[in-house]
């Protein structure tokens, strides 16, 4: 049935491309086109711009003063670190969540749900100074460890990396819950139980069925976590309080600072060339990974 | 070898006995105080409608689902409380529920991997297992891969490659088609017999039911209904329920005029009076309110056949009739307004009736079933 019907759908879309002919074609492409535009206009014109930037006077000078000297690929390396510890932790966190979202009944995943979506609905830089008033050195937290004799000095949680990874976590939790959730809900329910039956412990439920059947999901998770935590800004800016360095911010500090549009072209291409990498690197993993 | 032998000893017991299992969902009633015992290498089928608890029943011997009340032993032994990983038991489910990203091969070598075996004993027994099967060429397919028949025999071999103690089918064969599902049934029973696995069959096929089973058990609202073998429930259903559920079935009301001899006379609402053999343990006695029920196909043509043993005679016309091939089949209308369906066997020395024709039916007093008295 599935089988049969796959197999006619292509043939059914080259039927009606000869029928259609190019008045479909046209029409296909007068409802992009706004899109297409918006597109073109607001996205590849600029990149063309900052490319042709980076590369002023026809020279590499300004990517061999980014790589050469260490403090760039330095603070690119450490991107790449903390990018990767907050796709950990929001891996970690994120996939028993997702789970219990999945298994629970409609009225608790409704509540779930809405306590991971409603982060979403709120502006990063409130979500930001939020964190900045629970970990600040008169915030709650340290007035509650004070306040309770457990501490004699406030702990200084602010402008450090653990504080930066926090609100990046927290920024995107969501999105490797929403991915690994989707992937769950699409297991049939009486695989598990029939594993339980055939002698699996629960531990080697998730192992050999739930892992490798939410695979998928966990790949965009990962992808969309890691990719997005590349490129942030306003977190490390104002959690990390100058002391933790991320690409963006040394991007954005070339052109605020010093007006320096070429170098900070030249770093842009190279974040996103990186990010690019990383992007094909995990989806290659994957595609050998399941095989397609 | 006396490990092996132990072994295979184990794996032949299996005997089952649920006691007294009770089950609610909120305010729904799954099961209440079912009993029943099953002994080693039986095939006993839980048949009702859907809604009936029986899938609950499966589940709660199974291990996915806990009783409320009474208790599950396999060989003696009280299951009620424990993990369905520790239990031993084979189950088909009504999908198949195959492992759609391990190949046929490790989803059969899935409960062996579990126990702990040795990789090169399991590819032995997963071989023996698919050999068993027929499906010997596909160990290394995706269950997608697979037809509908293929799937349900993976499962099977899954099922069973780990001498359970017990193997438990959940209408396995509901998404094939009849040839196939036909097939399936024998194949199944085959199976079944050579691996003298006890085996609880849960359907709603009353057919199904009564070509598979050495018994049947009719389930409704939570509750078994009657225990027996098939042809006791489909020639001597306890009620009226059984009777209507099993086979076509005429149920007339009446009262009983007289009884003598093992033999009640029960006058019908609005028609005659027919002879009806009384039951021990269900008593009537003359004036009580009675409903009894008639096979289709034990009536006769009575301008063709009968012998002096058809002592009940029901004339009528004929309301609706249709060929089905082995029989004709039709809707008689009484003079009194009872309405009687009747299967007259189609042939060279059978006579077709048409709509509107009158025909003087018949059938043996034995063929008559006493199933309530009010």
């Amino acid at each position: 049935m599935a089988l049969s019907s796959a197999a006619s759908r292509p043939h059914l879309g080259a039927a009606s491309g000869e029928a259609g002919g190019s008045r479909f074609a046209f029409g296909t492409l007068a409802l992009t086109l706004p899109a297409l535009l918006l597109l073109v206009g607001l996205f590849v014109l600029p990149l063309a711009r900052l490319f042709a930037l980076s590369l002023a006077g026809g020279s590499l000078e300004w990517y061999a003063k980014a790589l050469t000297g260490g403090l760039y690929t330095t603070i690119l390396l450490r991107t790449f670190e903390i990018a990767a510890l907050v796709t950990v932790c929001c891996l970690v966190i994120g996939y028993p969540v997702a789970f219990l979202l999945a298994t629970t009944t409609p009225t608790w995943r409704a509540i779930g749900f809405a306590f991971v979506m409603l982060p979403l609905w709120t502006s990063v830089l409130v979500r930001t100074y939020a964190w900045m008033v629970l970990l600040g050195r008169n915030g709650i937290i340290n007035r509650l460890l004070i306040d309770t004799g457990l501490m004699d000095q406030p702990l200084a949680m602010l402008n450090s990396k653990m504080a930066v990874i926090l609100g990046m976590v927290h920024v995107m939790l969501p999105f490797m819950i929403l991915p690994i959730y989707s992937a769950l809900t699409r297991i049939d329910p009486d695989l598990p139980k029939a594993a339980r039956g055939l002698g699996a412990s629960t531990l080697r439920v998730v192992t050999t069925i739930y892992l490798p059947l939410t695979l998928r999901g966990i790949v965009a998770g990962v992808t969309l976590v890691f990719v997005v935590a590349l490129g942030f800004y306003i977190t490390p800016a104002l959690l990390g309080g100058g002391k933790v360095l991320m690409f963006a911010m040394v991007i954005e500090q070339q052109v605020r600072e010093f007006l320096a549009w070429n170098f900070a072209s030249a770093l842009s291409v190279i974040l996103l060339a990186v990010t690019l990498l990383a992007f094909w690197l995990l989806n290659q993993g994957v595609a050998r990974r399941l095989g397609d | 070898m006396s490990d092996e032998l132990v072994r295979r000893a184990a794996a032949q017991a299996g005997r089952l006995d649920i006691e007294g299992v009770g089950k609610t969902f909120g305010d729904v009633v799954a099961l209440a105080d079912v009993s029943l015992a099953v002994v080693a290498g039986e095939f006993v089928t839980i048949l009702g409608p859907s809604g009936s608890g029986k899938t609950t029943l499966l589940k709660v011997i199974a291990g996915f689902e806990t009783a409320d009340s009474g208790a599950i032993r396999v060989d003696g032994s009280d299951v009620t409380q424990l993990d369905p990983a520790l239990r031993n038991i084979g189950m088909v489910f009504q999908n198949y529920a195959l492992f759609p990203h391990l190949s046929v091969a490790r989803n059969v070598g899935y409960p062996l991997a579990m126990r702990g075996l040795a990789k090169g004993e399991i590819a032995k027994r997963v071989g023996e297992a698919l050999e068993m099967v027929e499906l010997g060429g596909m160990a290394a397919r995706l269950p997608k891969q697979l037809s509908g028949g293929q799937q349900q025999r993976v499962a099977l071999a899954r099922a069973t490659v780990f001498q359970p103690r017990l193997l438990l089918l959940d209408e396995p064969f509901g998404a094939l088609d009849r040839k196939l599902r036909e097939q399936m049934q024998l194949e199944v029973r085959r199976l079944q017999r050579r691996l003298g696995l006890t085996t609880l069959f849960i359907t709603h096929d009353q057919e199904e039911a009564l070509i598979m089973s050495d018994r049947v058990a009719v389930m409704e609202k939570g509750r078994l209904q009657q225990v027996g073998p098939p042809l006791e429930i489909y020639e001597a259903p306890a009620n009226p329920f059984i009777a209507d559920f099993i086979g076509e079935s005429n149920i007339f009301s009446g009262h009983v005029e007289a009884g003598a001899d093992g033999v009640l006379s029960v006058r019908l609402d609005g028609g005659p009076s027919i002879q009806v053999p009384s039951r021990s343990d269900l008593a009537a006695r003359a004036g009580q309110r009675v409903r009894v029920m008639v096979r289709p196909e034990r009536f006769v043509d009575l301008n063709v056949g009968g012998t002096p043993a058809t002592v009940n005679r029901i004339d009528g016309r004929v309301a609706e009739s249709a060929y089905i091939g082995v029989s004709d089949k039709y809707r008689l209308s009484t003079a009194a307004g009872l309405d009687v369906l009747v299967r007259l066997p189609s042939g060279p020395s059978s006579r077709r009736y048409g709509v509107g024709e009158s025909i003087s039916t018949g059938f043996h007093a034995a063929d008559a079933r006493l199933i309530e008295v009010e």
